[in-house]
């Protein structure tokens, strides 16, 4: 039992008690989190909105058996342009949510970690409409689900890729086809993302291609982690 | 795990299904109702039917009401023009005891929660939406939490209703009377700055 000091952002809360809340924390060295924050619901709480999610922050904890305590948080950076526009603000929220159902606790994973801060980093900065599908996409390359995006996963062919299947695992052709269709726009837009051009797929504007690949790499996911992501589907 | 009588142990159980109430606090209640004189537990006993019975959420703000109406509802000096919309019943107590305001209310029952799976539809947003025009308000104030779910749900509701030419304004943000700047978060902090206001000398 002793008190360490890490970074981290704050995935969701849960309300605890009278004036106590529950705060789920992706940090940098330790992996998820759960800690207990005391008073953060008083108006006049020395927490204020620094562990509301979102919040990327330098943190304190007391280590506890179950629950850690958080005895001090000070602000990196609040992504204040995230928490003021709702599209943005859902997306990242969507994002949280997977991040809380693929990481363990207390198990490290900075690479996740600095996964979500560059996928919310680029969210702040515009809002483009391949952040989430991108990054759902990366969570799944790194838990070592990457979809086979350069020929059918049945034959082999690497021609003529009409179909894309979460259960097999990507591209299938003509002949082997299964799961659902894909445009050839999508599979491109999918080949950039996940091989090293995802800095020029950002900045692609709204399209019926996107929303395909927003579409297909929820799917992906959901089929992965074997359970709806409530968050995309709500607002 | 039955350890008691069937009465007392029926007891314990429903006490244990109170919020914040575990096994143990359960069984020292339970206790202590055995041993209180026979007036005393019918009062509580009285209570909490008469509770059940005659209070239920007000038809038009789904604020606790005694009836079909609650009292501020049924108060005619209240200005109907301007609607504050808060999360819970509880809120209501808290706006009113500043005596700042004179209008109504509509209490949503909730916040929007995405990753809890709570949506619009799980709020009293279409009663909200109903109540707008039969009743000439002119402007909502959105009054819920300043946190995430309650900013979200401020966020969207601004979207349903600015296009409705009403006036919507959201409850300012800033610093509690009485704390210190040193210790203020940068987002308070920031929005406090952002709502300052001119120095007026009379």
């Amino acid at each position: 039992m002793a008190l360490y000091r890490d970074e981290g952002i704050v995935l969701r809360t849960w309300r605890l008690g009278e004036a106590d809340r529950i705060v789920v924390i992706m940090t940098r060295g330790r992996g998820k989190v759960r800690a207990v924050a005391k008073g953060v619901r008083k108006t006049k709480s020395k927490f204020g909105a620094r562990l509301e999610p979102t919040s990327h922050v330098a943190l304190q904890f007391y280590e506890g058996r179950e629950l850690d305590i958080v005895t001090q948080a000070e602000t990196i950076d609040h992504f204040r342009s995230i928490r003021d526009d709702l599209d943005r603000l859902a997306k990242a929220t969507a994002m949280f949510e997977a991040v809380d159902h693929v990481a363990p606790d207390r198990e490290a994973n900075a690479k996740l970690f600095a996964m979500l801060l560059g996928a919310l980093r680029a969210l702040a900065a515009a809002d483009s409409p391949l952040v989430v599908p991108a990054f759902f996409l990366k969570v799944l390359a790194l838990e070592g689900y990457r979809p086979v995006l350069d020929e059918c996963v049945l034959c082999g062919t690497a021609t003529d890729l009409v179909a894309f299947d979460a259960d097999t695992g990507g591209t299938l052709c003509r002949s082997c086809r299964r799961g659902g269709p894909i445009s050839a726009e999508a599979l491109g837009l999918l080949r950039r993302i996940l091989g090293g051009q995802l800095g020029a797929a950002l900045n692609e504007p709204p399209s019926a291609a996107t929303h395909e690949v927003d579409q297909l790499a929820t799917r992906a996911l959901e089929h992965h982690l074997e359970r709806r992501l409530r968050s995309v589907h709500i607002i | 795990m039955a350890v008691y009588a069937g009465p007392v142990q029926d007891l314990i159980d429903e006490l244990g299904k109170l919020p914040g109430i575990g096994p143990k606090s359960a069984q020292r209640i339970a206790f202590h109702l055995l041993k209180l004189s026979r007036d005393d537990a019918l009062r509580l006993s009285r209570a909490i039917v008469e509770v059940k019975d005659r209070v239920a959420f007000c038809a038009r703000c789904f604020n606790i009401a005694e009836g079909a109406e609650c009292a501020i509802c049924l108060d005619t000096r209240r200005n109907p023009s301007v609607l504050c919309v808060v999360e819970e019943s509880r809120d209501i107590v808290a706006v009113e005891k500043t005596g700042q305001f004179s209008g109504r209310y509509h209490v949503l029952q909730g916040a929007l929660n995405p990753i809890e799976g709570i949506g619009p539809d799980q709020l009293r947003i279409s009663e909200l939406l109903a109540r707008l025009e039969p009743e000439g308000v002119q402007e909502v104030i959105l009054c819920t939490n300043p946190n995430l779910e309650g900013e979200t749900t401020a966020m969207y509701l601004s979207r349903l209703l600015k296009p409705l030419g009403l006036k919507v304004t959201r409850i300012a943000s800033g610093l509690p009377v009485g704390g210190d700047l040193e210790y203020a978060d940068e987002l308070t902090l920031g929005r406090a700055l952002e709502g300052r206001r001119e120095v007026d000398l009379d």
